[in-house]
């Protein structure tokens, strides 16, 4: 189909109008419909994969499958449905990625909160005023000439409310660390002030994590457990739903959870949002273009293709675009809605500030006759965690660099396909090799991603479109232009040599220390946890939606997720985004429903 | 922005308009009073205990009471009828005695015999205005024309003259009896579950010819690929081990701490039982609960035996994730397979299917979450499928008879041909 003909009166045929659509039916958009349904308001949510519902469609029967949905990336999105572009400097031509590596765009009812591991972090205070603080703090100077981060235009503690609700949506296990502003033993003691302690108490540590979080106590650290969207107990969320404890199966990341351990769309709000009338799910439907009057400002609805082929207008008042960060991105491109970022100017607000995450680890090699830490026991956030060396809890003055992350032994299992590590030196193939599969594997600390550091925003990593390669509906593909700078390596080789020191502490006999270097690699996984493009603020310059999550152009179109992230802190995402999901449909159900326009002036 | 508007409402005022004006010419004289909202609201939470929609809507149709659904029974698919107020196709022109006849005397508007599928032998409970108060909120109803051809038995069951005789050897008609000896609450329970809410139409054993097994009243039977569990008050196969409140939160809720709902009796929960009042629920509750179990105790499978020791490994790989090592399960959301009755049945065909087919837990406005049971048909053979049963039959405590193989095979062959 020609891609030029979607949004042709004559070619897509014309639904009933609903008060809102929501574009992608993973986290955010649930918490959405399930606001703005409560509001009394008619919602049709239109989801490019496929209806996932947790016990037919991963049961614990079949979801310990590592090669089927880890390397054959079952409930990933397909390439030859959509990718991307890439290249790391403006100088170069940009290739398609045929196949995922770098990250694992999401793809089916619930979204990412399907495959995640479900780390439940909250920003730092600092990091939602981060140009400022950072500015006060160390100068103008001290920042690269070339790094463009940002205020969020929200402060933590507007946005703490929010954090709260998600964090009882999900049922969260952790042990607070700074409850109404008292530190407390045991947690986070970095963290911003909590309104109250989590829903549950924190998952039980095994011996590996609870051997780092010894060694970090010694060193001088405060360790805390991470926090965890999976379950040290039974749970019943605020909807009523019941979750289940995690069973420490070991197959989180990559897999869906059907012991209702993991909070998940499906395990927190699908179940309530299914019952309702005044809500309305399109499956297999892929959302092509966002339709404005002639005005360009506001918003008449969304053209979308079906499995069919065929094309279909939905009309709604209100447009709710919460598909993954890069869809986002890619859609408000493809609408028109917004100027293009431009790189050599600096200008336009669609692309800019396109950020990930700087990952790194460090395997530890422990002697096998002393050591045996039955790595296969594993909780997808279970992990003990540092936070000293994240955003601006230290000194950066004699460092020269900004930013940080956390560290910690997170490691959530040992399937055997991924986890047949061998200390450095041994054969590649072979006896030699055997034996020290055989010896290591119960005895090797495999953190997965230890070290968890940001990733600041820069005026040449941006998404545009590509002028070369397009999709099946003879659309431009939309082109990543990313890299890792000086600075984030700076800082990844400062985290890991500090994260080194703990494993070595544990007593580990060798290490494996991998650091994050240039040029950013697409063909390896580090998160996915890809941000920006669509980014929130308080100056319609540099922003493309407003502190409300409202795009600045139109008015009745709310981008969420993590798409309106300035810049990446030392976190996992999700918490953040969830939170601001809350905020968005708190601001539009008692601003803009009762007042519709922006509601912040340009 | 416009808000939703509760447009359903005036839809429905209109209808009842329309079918009142309908009402007005054909009802037969004034006995009652079909515009009287007391008698309206009084049908409409009859039909909900007499869960008259289950069988007469189509799920998912969106056309209630229009009749066309299939009835399974061991002689055949029954389809049920249109109950609108649609004068051509629905009851629109019957009298109300010819309504009074159909639901508790099970003769048909031409006199002819009813199939006892219609379960007018625990309809006849009812009270002459309690069955009229029902046709007048039948009659509030959307009209909906929808032809239903009812008669779809093979001989020699399409002969419905044949009935007379199941009449004779099973239909008691007469209407409830209070009796003075129990409070009020177990006579209501007594009449619910006699009556409107034919509880004995699935958990009471049949004959051959489909009649009750009085002796073994409410002791549990098959239907539709499903055996419904004991309901007496007996300790391993019924609800002895449950108390008032448990088969209370089970009733309005479709969960409780030891069990949810699945199968025929999640669809119960869904249209009638969780619509019921609290006290409804309860007064069903001290009724069941008053009704003597049989005290049978089977000796336990010893567990040094192979499927047992078999059945405990299979357990603990399988199910002990979400059933927990001890059995307990989770409260309201994996049920507790060590004291579930159900699971120590006497009768295994809903515990092999479960394990077979999976099972989906019912969603009701106080327990939304609906847990599911996955199929292990495909993982586990039937050696295995019958020991992990037999092992969960006969641990923690518990006896029953063991699960051989050869009535997994069956049941599997037999669930092949199923499409629920």
């Amino acid at each position: 189909m020609d891609f030029e003909q979607l949004w042709s009166p004559v070619m897509a045929r014309i639904l009933p109008k609903k008060d809102v659509v929501i574009i992608g039916l993973g986290w955010t958009g649930a918490v959405m419909a399930q606001e703005l349904t409560d509001e009394g308001l008619d919602v049709i949510a239109i989801e490019r994969g496929p209806w996932r519902d947790a016990p037919t469609d991963f049961p614990p029967s079949q979801m310990q499958d590592e090669l089927r949905y880890r390397v054959r990336h079952e409930l990933f999105l397909r390439p030859d449905q959509l990718t991307f572009t890439f290249r790391n400097k403006v100088d170069q031509q940009a290739l398609p990625i045929r196949n995922w590596g770098a990250f694992m765009p999401p793809n089916g009812v619930g979204g990412g909160g399907v495959h995640w591991n479900a780390e439940m972090w909250r920003f730092l205070p600092s990091d939602f005023v981060l140009k400022t603080h950072l500015t006060q703090r160390y100068g103008a100077d001290f920042l690269p000439s070339d790094m463009t981060i940002q205020d969020w235009g929200i402060t933590y503690d507007e946005l703490e409310p929010h954090y709260d609700r998600f964090e009882y949506l999900c049922g969260t296990s952790g042990t607070a660390g700074n409850l109404r502003g008292k530190i407390m033993e045991g947690g986070n003691p970095f963290e911003g002030p909590r309104s109250r302690d989590y829903p549950t108490k924190a998952q039980p540590q095994p011996f590996s994590h609870t051997l780092f979080g010894k060694a970090a106590r010694e060193l001088g650290y405060k360790p805390f457990p991470q926090p965890s969207g999976n379950l040290s107990t039974a749970y019943t969320n605020p909807l009523g739903l019941r979750m289940g404890p995690c069973t420490y199966c070991g197959f989180c990341e990559w897999f869906g959870c059907s012991n209702y351990s993991k909070a998940s769309p499906q395990t927190t709000i699908l179940p309530v949002l299914v019952r309702k009338s005044n809500f309305t799910a399109r499956d297999n439907s892929e959302v092509v273009k966002i339709n404005t009057d002639r005005s360009g400002k506001h918003a008449t609805g969304v053209t979308f293709v079906d499995s069919s082929g065929e094309a279909w207008e939905q009309p709604a008042d209100l447009v709710i675009l919460s598909a993954f960060s890069l869809f986002n991105a890619q859609l408000m491109l493809h609408s028109g809605i917004g100027q293009p970022y431009d790189p050599a100017t600096g200008e336009g607000r669609i692309g800019r500030n396109f950020t990930h995450q700087t990952t790194s680890s460090v395997n530890g090699f422990f002697d096998h006759t002393k050591f045996n830490f039955n790595p296969f026991i594993g909780s997808g956030s279970i992990g003990m965690c540092i936070d000293e060396f994240n955003g601006d809890n230290f000194d950066h003055g004699p460092h020269g660099f900004v930013g940080g992350g956390y560290v910690g032994q997170v490691q959530t299992g040992a399937r055997p396909i991924e986890s047949a590590l061998t200390p450095p030196g041994t054969p590649k193939w072979g006896t030699g090799w055997k034996n020290a599969v055989r010896d290591n594997y119960l005895s090797t600390v495999k953190p997965g991603t230890g070290v968890h550091g940001s990733f600041y925003a820069y005026r040449d990593i941006y998404l545009d479109l590509d002028p070369l390669y397009k999709d099946r509906f003879s659309r431009p593909l939309m082109r990543m232009t990313i890299d890792i700078k000086e600075n984030e390596a700076k800082q990844n080789r400062f985290l890991t040599d500090k994260f080194a020191e703990i494993i070595k502490a544990m007593g580990a006999a060798s290490l494996a220390k991998t650091y994050r270097t240039a040029p950013y690699d697409s063909t390896t996984y580090q998160t996915t946890h890809l941000n920006g493009g669509v980014i929130m603020g308080a100056d319609p310059k540099t922003s493309a939606v407003n502190r409300y999550l409202q795009s600045w152009d139109v008015s009745n179109l709310f981008v969420l997720g993590a798409s309106a992230f300035p810049q990446n802190a030392g976190y996992n995402p999700t918490l953040t985004v969830g939170a601001l999901a809350y905020w968005a449909a708190d601001a539009i159900r008692n601003q803009y429903l009762t007042k519709p326009g922006p509601l912040v002036d340009a | 922005m416009r808000r939703r508007k509760k447009l359903d409402v005036f839809a429905g005022a209109a209808a009842l308009f329309v079918a009142m004006a309908c009402g007005k010419v054909t009802a037969s004289a004034g006995e009652v009073n079909a515009q009287d909202f007391t008698t309206v609201d009084g049908g409409r939470y009859l039909s909900i205990l007499s869960d008259c929609a289950s069988c007469h809507t189509i799920p998912q149709k969106n056309q209630p009471f229009a009749g066309g659904r299939p009835i399974e029974t061991p002689f055949g698919n029954i389809v049920a009828p249109n109950i609108t107020p649609d004068m051509d196709t629905g009851i629109g022109s019957w009298t109300d005695d010819q309504f009074d006849n159909a639901v508790r005397k099970g003769i048909g508007r031409n006199g002819e015999r009813l199939y006892p599928a219609m379960p007018y032998n625990a309809y006849t409970k009812l009270a002459r205005e309690d069955v009229v108060a029902i046709r007048a909120y039948l009659n509030t109803v959307t009209a909906v024309y929808n032809p239903v051809v009812a008669s779809t038995l093979p001989f020699p069951f399409n002969i419905r003259t044949a009935m007379w005789v199941w009449d004779i050897l099973y239909f008691k008609q007469g209407e409830y009896a209070f009796d003075s000896h129990q409070s009020a609450e177990w006579n209501r329970g007594a009449f619910l579950v006699d009556g409107p809410a034919h509880c004995g139409a699935c958990h009471t054993p049949k004959t051959f010819l489909g009649g009750d097994k009085t002796s073994l009243y409410l002791q549990g039977a098959q239907l539709q690929g499903w055996s419904a569990p004991n309901i007496t008050n007996d300790l391993r196969t019924g609800l002895g081990g449950w108390s008032v409140d448990d088969i209370a939160a089970y009733l309005k809720t479709g969960h409780n701490r030891i069990t949810g709902a699945t199968g025929p009796m999640a669809e119960a929960v869904d249209l009638s039982t969780s619509k019921m009042t609290d006290d409804d629920v309860k007064a069903i509750a001290t009724y069941l609960k008053s009704l003597p179990g049989q005290g049978t105790a089977p000796a336990p499978v010893s567990s040094t035996a192979p499927e047992m020791r078999a059945g405990g490994a299979i357990y603990r790989d399988q199910c002990s994730a979400c059933h927990g090592l001890g059995g307990k399960g989770v409260d309201r959301l994996f049920p507790a397979v060590a004291n579930s009755s159900l699971a120590r049945a006497d009768d295994p065909t809903s515990v092999i299917r479960i394990v077979l087919r999976g099972a989906r837990s019912v969603s009701t406005a106080k327990e939304p979450t609906a847990a599911g049971m996955p199929s292990y048909g495909w993982q586990l053979n039937d050696f295995q499928v019958a020991a992990v049963l037999t092992y969960i039959r006969n641990s923690w405590g518990n006896a029953s008879p063991a699960v051989s193989p050869d009535e997994v095979t069956r049941l599997r062959n037999s669930l092949a041909k199923r499409t629920d």
